[in-house]
C-alpha cells in the first residue's frame, strides 16, 4: 500500500466517522448530565430522513440541517421531560421512541426513497488543504467534516475548562450536592439533553447528505447503537469517544479494503459488513470487564494507565433528582 | 450570628419529625444537639440550611427573619451545612470541589483558587492536595474540605451532623481542635450527636431532642447523667450479663488470611466456642465484613484455614455452610438481607427449606402470623419488608435465622435502630448465645462492642490485633487501638 492510498483512507475515515462522532458527542453532553438518551438509533434516522427531505424539496442545506437539528432536539426534548417531569424511565422511553422513530422516517421518508438530492459540497481550506499529509487528511474536507473536529474541542473544553462544565459533571455525577451549591439541576439536565439531541439530528443529516447520499429504507443501518456503544468504549469523555468513533469508521473502512484482498475473494460479503460491529463488542467487552480489572490492577502503574483509560460512568446516571 | 427557632414543625407524611421546636444559640458558641436516632435532628438541621422546608414556624438570624429556597441561598446568608455524609463530588478533585458553586467568570481563575484553598487549609492545619480527587480522601479528609469550602464562601453558622461517625481517633481529635478554633473565630457551630461523650467533651450548651421535641437544654458544667436522663428519659445501668460457660469450639481461624481487591488482612487466627459473643472493632471497611463473609462461606478466604466443628470447610460451598448452623446477617438489610417487594409470609416461605413444590398459601400465612407476634414485627403477613422501619427489618431478619444456629454472624446488628430495638435484639442474641451459639459480629460503637463481647477483635489498617478480653478492656484503649495506636 502506497502513502497516497493511505493518507486516501484516513481523509475518508474522518469524513465517514463524522455523523457519528456528533452522534456520540451529542450523547456524551446528555449523559454527563444524567440522562441517558437511548433513542439514538430512531433519531437519527428521522433525521437523517428529514434532513434529505428538506434539502430535497427546498435544496437548501442550511434548512436541512436546523431541521434535522431540531427533529433531534424535540426527540430528546421528550425523553428529559418523561424523565425529569414524569419520573418514566429512560431506558423504557427511549427504546419506544427509538421504534416509534424508525417507523415515522420509514412512513413519511417513502417519497424520497432513492432520488438523487443535493449533497454538501466539498470545501477545501484554502492554503492549508496543501500541506502534505496533514493537509490532505485534515483540510481537504467539507465544512460538516470541519465542524465535527470543531464540535469534539469545543464540547471538551466546555466541560473540562469552564465553570458550568464544572457544574455538568457534578450534576452528572452527584445532583444533591451540585443543588446544594446553587445549581438548578433539572433545568441545566433538560438543556444538555436538548443540546446533544440536537447534535444527533446534526449527525443524521451528516449521514444523508454526504456519507450516504439520500434516502432509503433504514438508510443510517444502525450507527445509534455504535454511538451508544462507543459513549461507553469512551468513557463518557468527548476526545476518547471521538476517537472510539474513528475506530469503528477504521474499521470499516478496513474491511471494504479487505473485500478487495484476492485471498479473501471466496469469503461472503456480510462477513465483512459485520465484522466492525462485533469486533466493536469485543472492545466494549475489554473495557467494562471486571476480570480484565482485576488483572491491570496487579501493578500501580498499570492501574493508573488502565484507570485512565476506563473512564467511570456518571454517578447519577439515569436517576432522577427531587428535591428533599 | 445568633440564631433562634421558633416553633418549628415539619411532617414527613404521618411522622411529626419536628414538633414545636424553639431555642436559641447564642453567636461564637459550640451548640449540641442531641438526640437518638430519628429524633428528628437531621430533619431541623437540613429545614436550617435550606435543603428542606419548615411546614411552620421562623428561623432568626441575628434578629431577622429569614427564609431560605434552597442551600445556596441559606449560605449566602451565612448557613453552611456539613452533612453526615459529605455532600460532595467524589470523581473530582479538591480543587474542583472547592471551586463547585462560586460564581466565577466562564473560565475560572484556578490559580487564585488554589492560593485560597491553601491559605486556609494552612490556617487550620489541614493537609489538602488540591490535584487530589475527593474519591481518595478519608471522611475526616473530606470534612476538612467542606470546612474550608464552606468558609471560603462566607459561612458563619456552621453545622456538622455526625460528624464523628466514620473517622478516626486522631482525625476526631483534630476536628474538635478545630471546632474550638472555629468558635474563638466568632464562628456559631451547632455539633450534631447522638454520642453523649461527644457533647460532654466539647458542647458549652446542648439541646436534647426526643421524637421530634426539645426535651431540655442544659448548660455547661453538665454531667453525663443528666444528658442520658433527657435523651431517654430514663438512667439504663449497664446489666450483668449471665455467665456462659464456654462449650466446644465451634468456629477455628488458623492463620487465615481474607482479601477483596483492596485490602488485605492476613494472619487471623481465632477460636470461637460456643456460648462465646466475638466483637470485631474497627473503622468501618477495615476487614470485618470480609472476615464475617468468609465464615460464612460467601467469600473464599485468600489463605489459612476454616475450620467449623471440627471440620475443614475451605472450598466447601455455602450450602455445606448452612448445613453445619451458621447463620450471617448482613448489614444492608434491603440490599442484601431481604427481597424489597415481596411481603413477610413470602420471605418464610424463602426460608424454609424444603423440597415441597407447591406452598401451602394458609399454613405460611399462619406460620408467619406467629413468627410475627413471637418476633414483635410490627407490621402483618401481608407487609412488604420495604415499608418496615428499620427496627422491624432487623426483626424480620432475625426471625428468619434458624433456631438451631451454631454460628451466627452478624454485621452491624442495631445500626440504625432506636434503644428500645437495639435492646430487645441484644436480649433475643443473648438468648440464642444461652442456647448455645457462638456469636461474632461488628459494630461501629464501641460501647455497644465493650458491653457485649466476650473478647474483642480489633481491625486496623490491614491488621488485626490479639483477640482482648471484653471485660479488661476501656474503651480508651480500644479506641486507640482501631486508631491505629498501639496495633
Ligand atoms: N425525607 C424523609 N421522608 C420521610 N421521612 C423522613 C424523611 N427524613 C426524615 N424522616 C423521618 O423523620 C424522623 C426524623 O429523622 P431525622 O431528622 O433524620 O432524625 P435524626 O437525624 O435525629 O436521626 C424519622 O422518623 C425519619 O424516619
Ligand atoms: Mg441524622
Amino acid at each position: 500500500m502506497d502513502t497516497n492510498l493511505i493518507v486516501l483512507t484516513l481523509a475518508s475515515v474522518l469524513a465517514d466517522s463524522s455523523p457519528l462522532v456528533f452522534a456520540v458527542i451529542g450523547e456524551t453532553l446528555g449523559e454527563k448530565a444524567g440522562i441517558t438518551n437511548l433513542s439514538l438509533d430512531g433519531t437519527i434516522l428521522l433525521s437523517a430522513m428529514v434532513g434529505f427531505a428538506v434539502a430535497f424539496t427546498t435544496d437548501n442545506l442550511y434548512l436541512a440541517f436546523l431541521a434535522a437539528m431540531l427533529v433531534g432536539a424535540s426527540v430528546a426534548s421528550i425523553v428529559a421531560f418523561s424523565s425529569i417531569v414524569l419520573k418514566l424511565d429512560q431506558i423504557a422511553v427511549g427504546f419506544v421512541l427509538t421504534m416509534l422513530c424508525a417507523d415515522l422516517s420509514t412512513f413519511f421518508g417513502n417519497p424520497y426513497v432513492r432520488k438523487p438530492g443535493p449533497a454538501v459540497p466539498h470545501l477545501a481550506m484554502p492554503g492549508l488543504g496543501e500541506i502534505p499529509v496533514i493537509g490532505k487528511i485534515f483540510f481537504d474536507q467539507n465544512a460538516v467534516v470541519y465542524l465535527s473536529l470543531l464540535v469534539i474541542l469545543a464540547v471538551w473544553w466546555w466541560i473540562y475548562k469552564t465553570q458550568p462544565g464544572l457544574q455538568l459533571q457534578s450534576i452528572g455525577e452527584r445532583p444533591a450536592a451540585a443543588f446544594a451549591r446553587g445549581a438548578n439541576v433539572n433545568a441545566q439536565r433538560f438543556v444538555y439533553t436538548v443540546l446533544g439531541g440536537a447534535l444527533v439530528g446534526f449527525g443524521g443529516a451528516a449521514y444523508s447528505l454526504f456519507v450516504k447520499l439520500g434516502w432509503s429504507y433504514h438508510h443510517t443501518s444502525g450507527i445509534g447503537w455504535i454511538a451508544l456503544a462507543v459513549v461507553i468504549f469512551g468513557g463518557w469523555h468527548p476526545i476518547r469517544g471521538a476517537i472510539g468513533a474513528y475506530i469503528f469508521g477504521g474499521l470499516q473502512s478496513l474491511s471494504g479494503l479487505a473485500q478487495s484482498v484476492p485471498a479473501f475473494a471466496n469469503v461472503p460479503t456480510q462477513v465483512f459488513q459485520t465484522a466492525p460491529f462485533a469486533l466493536m463488542i469485543v472492545a466494549l467487552l475489554l473495557v467494562s470487564n471486571q476480570a480484565i480489572d482485576r488483572f491491570f490492577s496487579g501493578s500501580p502503574i498499570s492501574r493508573k494507565v488502565w484507570q485512565s483509560l476506563r473512564g467511570a460512568p456518571p454517578g447519577a446516571l439515569g436517576t432522577v433528582f427531587e428535591q428533599e | 450570628m445568633r440564631l433562634e427557632f421558633q416553633h418549628i414543625h415539619k411532617h414527613f407524611g404521618a411522622v411529626h419529625a419536628n414538633n414545636d421546636i424553639s431555642f436559641t444559640i447564642e453567636a461564637g458558641t459550640i451548640h449540641g444537639l442531641l438526640g437518638e436516632n430519628g429524633a428528628g435532628k437531621s430533619t431541623l438541621m437540613k429545614i436550617l440550611s435550606g435543603f428542606i422546608r419548615r411546614d411552620a414556624g421562623e428561623i432568626r438570624l441575628d434578629g431577622h427573619a429569614v427564609e431560605f429556597k434552597n442551600p445556596a441561598e441559606a449560605l449566602h446568608l451565612g448557613v453552611g451545612m456539613l452533612h453526615q455524609d459529605p455532600l460532595d463530588v467524589p470523581p473530582l478533585s479538591i480543587l474542583d470541589n472547592f471551586l463547585l458553586g462560586r460564581q466565577t467568570r466562564l473560565i475560572q481563575d484556578r490559580s487564585a483558587a488554589r492560593a485560597d484553598l491553601q491559605t486556609l487549609s494552612q490556617r487550620f492545619g489541614f493537609d489538602l492536595d488540591p490535584d487530589a480527587p475527593v474519591a481518595s480522601l478519608t471522611v475526616g479528609e473530606r470534612q476538612q474540605l467542606e470546612i474550608v469550602r464552606l468558609l471560603s464562601r462566607g459561612a458563619r453558622v456552621l453545622i456538622f451532623d455526625e460528624p464523628t461517625t466514620g473517622i478516626s481517633l486522631p482525625q476526631k481529635v483534630k476536628l474538635f481542635e478545630t471546632l474550638r478554633l472555629l468558635a474563638q473565630q466568632g464562628m456559631t457551630i451547632i455539633f450534631v450527636t447522638h454520642k453523649l461523650a461527644d457533647a460532654e467533651d466539647l458542647c458549652e450548651q446542648v439541646t436534647v431532642l426526643r421524637l421530634g421535641r426539645v426535651v431540655g437544654q442544659v448548660t455547661r458544667p453538665f454531667t453525663s447523667a443528666q444528658l442520658v436522663q433527657l435523651m431517654f428519659g430514663q438512667t439504663f445501668a449497664t446489666r450483668e450479663r449471665a455467665a456462659v460457660a464456654p462449650g466446644e469450639p465451634v468456629l477455628e481461624l488458623r492463620d487465615l488470611c481474607v482479601a477483596d481487591y483492596r485490602l488485605r488482612v492476613p494472619h487471623i487466627t481465632l477460636t470461637a466456642r460456643a456460648g462465646e459473643i466475638i466483637g470485631l472493632a474497627g473503622i468501618e471497611g477495615s476487614g470485618q465484613r470480609l472476615l464475617l463473609r468468609a465464615c460464612a462461606g460467601l467469600d473464599a478466604p485468600v489463605a489459612g484455614e476454616i475450620r467449623i466443628a471440627g471440620a475443614k470447610m475451605n472450598r466447601q460451598p455455602y450450602r455445606a455452610f448452612l448445613a453445619r448452623g451458621v447463620g450471617y446477617l448482613p448489614a444492608g438489610r434491603l440490599e442484601e438481607g431481604l427481597v424489597a417487594g415481596l411481603n413477610l409470609t413470602e420471605h418464610f416461605i424463602l426460608a424454609r427449606r424444603t423440597r415441597e413444590w407447591l406452598v401451602n398459601w394458609n399454613a405460611a400465612q399462619n406460620h408467619a402470623r406467629a413468627r410475627i407476634a413471637e418476633f414483635n414485627i410490627r407490621g402483618d403477613p401481608a407487609s412488604r419488608v420495604e415499608s418496615l422501619s428499620g427496627g422491624n427489618q432487623q426483626r424480620a431478619l432475625l426471625a428468619l435465622l434458624p433456631l438451631d444456629l451454631k454460628l451466627m454472624l452478624l454485621e452491624h446488628p442495631t445500626r440504625g435502630l432506636d434503644i428500645e430495638s437495639t435492646l430487645w435484639v441484644w436480649q433475643q442474641l443473648l438468648e440464642r448465645r444461652q442456647r448455645g451459639a457462638a456469636i461474632l459480629f461488628s459494630s461501629a460503637d464501641l460501647d455497644e462492642i465493650l458491653e457485649y463481647s466476650d473478647r474483642i477483635l480489633v481491625f486496623s489498617g490491614g491488621r488485626v490485633a490479639q483477640a482482648l478480653e471484653g471485660r479488661e478492656t476501656s474503651a480508651q484503649q480500644l479506641g486507640e487501638l482501631i486508631g491505629g495506636k498501639g496495633l
